[in-house]
């Protein structure tokens, strides 16, 4: 009796904390409301499979307790309601998974248009590197990696002359603008991650990874490692300011490009 | 159904059951120390686990103290904070767990429950168990070498895991390596035993599908462990390569803290796959013991037949092979090829079918039986609410775009200590509650039982289901503090410390379990051989607790599967496996079944 009651609280007081829980996703700042969307999809289906679960078990937990004189029934199968069973839960199944692989081919769907942004990683700071007025990306090379070069850019493509390099600062995107990161690591693994903007990828030293999002909210946001990289993961921070288009031509003027910092040393 | 249950063990092919030689102990230390008898190696896994995975809960307040209470504990620098992680994680799922429901409880009952006299190899299991035993000192042994133990997270991905800014870089991982290795080379030993004595030495008439599920579910996870252990065998092989002498196999070219490394070539991605290849079906490595004995002990403690059985070994299996073609779903977001999501996507929601009918099945199993809620099943109730709890957040995870923002928070620490962390520790303890007596003679005492039960349940589910809306927020795993972010609020720091409260609570109640177990070894109440009245064979034994040998002069003969409890007609609401019923009762149930 008492155990089958506090299960129907343990079912009642997981919707309740559920509804009044003041910890909830941030304000979303990108693109991928969908991922929200679906998120939502899945937490009403496996909230009503959950309470259903549970309290059907309480139920039976009070209606079938041991009494004196009482047997169990003896029923070994029953192949319809095995079946029924089976086949409602595929169908559960299939409800969150279409949504979910959905949004997944637009995740890897870069649009043409999205302008290309390196972000790359190492223990324990970002740095960034932008395309200068040819809107492409010059080839690098760890090897390459020293005080001078220290995002390994290869000193004489010329894509790579007006590469604009942000080190020890923040990224700044313009809004409303796709946007493809390229990640990189220098040395282990991290991982990119602005809560409000939703995707994240992890950065590995010898491949490029990417995602890619939308900037649809100004503001500043704060960027954190969720991948482990050693002692110091959790201070490893950064900041995203989502600018508008004005704002953020202004900052790119006050920027350098690799040959400029090139010649400065 | 009908061969199921009603056969007479006469007319099937009798499983081949040779009288065996056993090794007779001479004396104290070959009874009690180098033992070649299952019960006992059980045992000595059992208790070994158990010492570890005390050192793994200690690790585990020590972490809550730091998130809850950030910067009051001085020695918890971010460094020790890694360290405790990694230890407590892979003590947990690999020395506890895996060694408890394989070595522990497959040592125990795989002979008892089949109807045998010992394992078929027992010398080479009596030396699974003293291997284990040296893995287990050599990882305890990292935390007193110079840099301590190795603090890349239990997943110890490279390069991360031997560079140096990483604890434990210089001893830590060696010794971690080392000691997996031995680990796995143990259970191999035990792995083989296990296998070949469920498939050679079953009692006459215990057919495969007469096996309690408790066999069933040891049995697939023993096979399934044999094919994914090897995985992290050679890649810890090659991480210690690299490590020691120099090898690339997962090193590309790097530089760290402005220096240029030796390293070239190598892909530490390879890694991750052979991690998980192993690491996914180490899941259900732990979970298929713990489906199978739950189903046991519902079966028992709601004196009803277990609902569907053939669907649940049927499920059991198929959980099994499809565990194996989901591994990557850990990898959504490493920066594999991102095609592979879409399959890994559906593979792991496909299992959610064969795992959900297990749900339904335990259910149907508890509707219209007759529930005594025992200890052990209040613990199995406490096993359904965990796991379906957690089973539902991997459908979060593994639906690839919804582990996107989700991946690497403590949303998948919250969903992995849900599922499999603390629902098959809710087994082993239901475990421990039904088989103790079997094991002792005495029953454990029920009031602290239930006691434990409660505290351990309830303290368990405020630790972590609150803990899934901090990883909601974007709270980030493996972090010793979240210090100022601009996205947390004041509010998850007090709810950071309430989790940590109940860590403590929780804790402490395992203090009261471990004292019930020595207690009641003298106290408890005397149990007789069938306490539970239970119709599996381990509780027809000659002898509590059985003899060497188990079975006295004559091998069990099996008539019926482990599950007729209620059969209508029989006088007792069970009817053991090894006994024959006179004709007009099978008349009777073939109607009931019909
Ligand atoms: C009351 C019991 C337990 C508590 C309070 C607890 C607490 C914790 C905490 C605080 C972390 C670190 C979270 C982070 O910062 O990322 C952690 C990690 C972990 N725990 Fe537990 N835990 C408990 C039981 C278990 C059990 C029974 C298992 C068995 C599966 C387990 C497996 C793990 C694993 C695999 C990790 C991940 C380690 C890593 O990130 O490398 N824990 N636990
Ligand atoms: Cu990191
Ligand atoms: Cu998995």
């Amino acid at each position: 009796m008492t155990a089958a009651l506090i299960f129907v609280l343990v079912a009642v007081g997981s919707v309740v904390f559920h509804l009044l829980s003041p910890w909830w996703w941030t304000p979303i700042a990108s693109n991928w409301d969908y991922i929200d969307a679906t998120i939502t999809i899945t937490f009403w289906i496996t909230g009503i499979v959950f309470v259903a679960v549970v309290l059907f078990m309480a139920y039976c937990v009070f209606r079938f307790r041991a009494r004196a004189g009482r047997r169990a029934a003896f029923e070994p199968e029953n192949k319809r309601l095995e079946v029924w069973l089976t086949v409602a839960t595929a169908l559960g199944v299939a409800a969150m998974l279409a949504p979910g692989l959905f949004v997944w081919s637009r995740f890897i769907s870069v649009p043409a248009d999205a302008t290309e942004v390196e972000i790359v990683g190492q223990q324990w700071r970002w740095s960034y590197r932008l395309p200068g007025a040819d809107g492409r990306l010059g080839a690098v090379e760890t090897r390459l990696i020293n005080p001078e070069n220290p995002l390994g850019l290869v000193r004489d493509d010329a894509a790579g002359q007006d590469d604009i390099i942000i080190e020890a600062e923040n990224l700044h995107l313009p809004i409303g603008r796709p946007v493809k990161v390229l990640l990189r690591s220098i040395d282990v693994l991290h991982n990119f991650y602005v809560p409000e903007f939703r995707a994240k990828m992890d950065m590995i030293p010898g491949s490029v990874t990417y995602f890619w999002f939308t900037p649809t909210r100004t503001g500043t946001f704060e960027v954190l490692c969720a991948e482990l990289c050693g002692a110091g993961h959790a201070v490893m921070r950064g900041r995203v300011v989502v600018q508008t288009e004005a704002e953020h031509h202004a900052w790119l003027q006050g920027q350098r490009s690799f040959a400029q910092l090139a010649e400065r040393r | 159904m009908s061969e199921l249950a009603h056969g007479t063990g006469s007319h099937l092919p009798a499983a081949e059951v040779p009288e065996m030689e056993l090794p007779h102990p001479h004396g104290w230390w070959s009874t009690y120390v180098f033992s070649q008898d299952a019960k006992v190696i059980g045992i000595q896994y059992s208790f070994t686990a158990l010492a570890i995975g005390s050192v793994a809960l200690v690790l585990s307040w020590l972490m809550r103290l730091q998130l809850g209470f950030p910067g009051t504990f001085s020695f918890i620098d971010p460094q020790a904070y890694l360290q405790f992680i990694t230890m407590h994680g892979m003590i947990m799922v690999v020395y506890l767990l895996t060694a408890l429901f394989l070595g522990g409880f497959g040592n125990y009952l795989i002979p008892l429950m089949l109807g045998a006299r010992d394992m078929v190899f027992p010398f080479v299991n009596m030396l699974s168990y003293w291997v284990y035993l040296l893995a287990v000192l050599v990882l305890v042994a990292s935390f007193f070498v110079p840099g301590g133990p190795t603090g890349a997270g239990w997943t110890l991905y490279p390069p991360q895991a031997i560079l140096s800014g990483t604890p434990g870089r210089e001893w830590g991982i060696v010794l971690m390596l080392l000691s997996l290795c031995l680990f796995i080379v143990g259970f191999t030993m035990g792995g083989l035993n296990y296998v070949v004595t469920v498939l050679q030495a079953r009692t006459r008439g215990m057919t495969l599908m007469r096996m309690p599920l408790t066999i069933w579910g040891i049995f697939t996870a023993t096979v399934m462990a044999l094919l994914a252990f090897p995985a992290l065998f050679v890649g810890a092989v090659m991480m210690l390569l690299d490590r020691l002498l120099g090898t690339s196999f997962f090193m590309p070219t790097l530089v760290e803290m402005g220096q240029q490394l030796r390293y070239g070539g190598g892909s530490p991605i390879l890694f991750q796959h052979l991690f998980w290849f192993f690491g996914h079906p180490e899941v259900y490595i732990v979970a298929l013991p713990a489906f199978g004995i739950v189903s046991d002990l519902i079966s028992t403690h709601a004196r009803r037949n277990i609902f569907g059985y053939r669907m649940m070994v049927w499920a059991i299996v198929v959980i099994g092979a499809l565990s194996f073609v989901v591994w990557a779903h850990h990898m959504y977001v490493s920066g594999m090829n991102p095609w592979f999501g879409f399959f890994f996507a559906t593979t792991t929601l496909i299992i959610a079918i064969p795992t959900a009918i297990k749900v339904y099945n335990w259910l149907l199993t508890l509707w219209r039986g007759n529930i005594h809620l025992n200890t052990p099943m209040l613990f199995a109730l406490g096993f359904i609410v965990t796991f379906v709890n957690g089973g539902l957040t991997g459908l979060f995870l593994g639906n690839v775009v919804v582990d996107v923002p989700l991946s690497d928070t403590m949303f998948v620490v919250a969903h992995f200590h849900m599922v499999m962390g603390v629902a098959p520790v809710m087994v082993i303890f239901g475990g421990i509650y039904h088989w103790y007596p079997k094991v002792t003679g005495r029953m454990l005492g029920e009031t602290m039982g239930r006691i434990h039960f409660w505290i351990t349940f309830l303290g368990a589910y405020a630790i972590f289901f609150p803990m899934h809306y901090l990883g909601l927020l974007g709270m980030p795993r493996r972090y010793h503090e979240i210090g100022e972010t601009s996205f947390v609020p004041e509010s998850a720091h007090d709810l950071n410390a309430f989790i940590s409260v109940m860590a403590l609570v929780v804790g402490a109640a395992q203090i009261l379990f471990l004292f019930n177990l020595f207690w009641s070894l003298r106290r408890g109440r005397e149990a007789g051989p069938n306490p539970w009245r239970a119709t599996t064979l381990e509780w027809q034994t000659p002898e509590t607790p059985p003899g060497h040998g188990n079975w006295g002069r004559e091998l069990p003969v099996v008539y019926r599967w482990a599950y007729d409890y209620a059969v209508p007609g029989a006088a007792d609401d069970f009817v053991p496996q090894n006994q024959k019923l006179p004709p007009p009762l099978h008349v009777a149930r073939g109607e009931a079944t019909a």
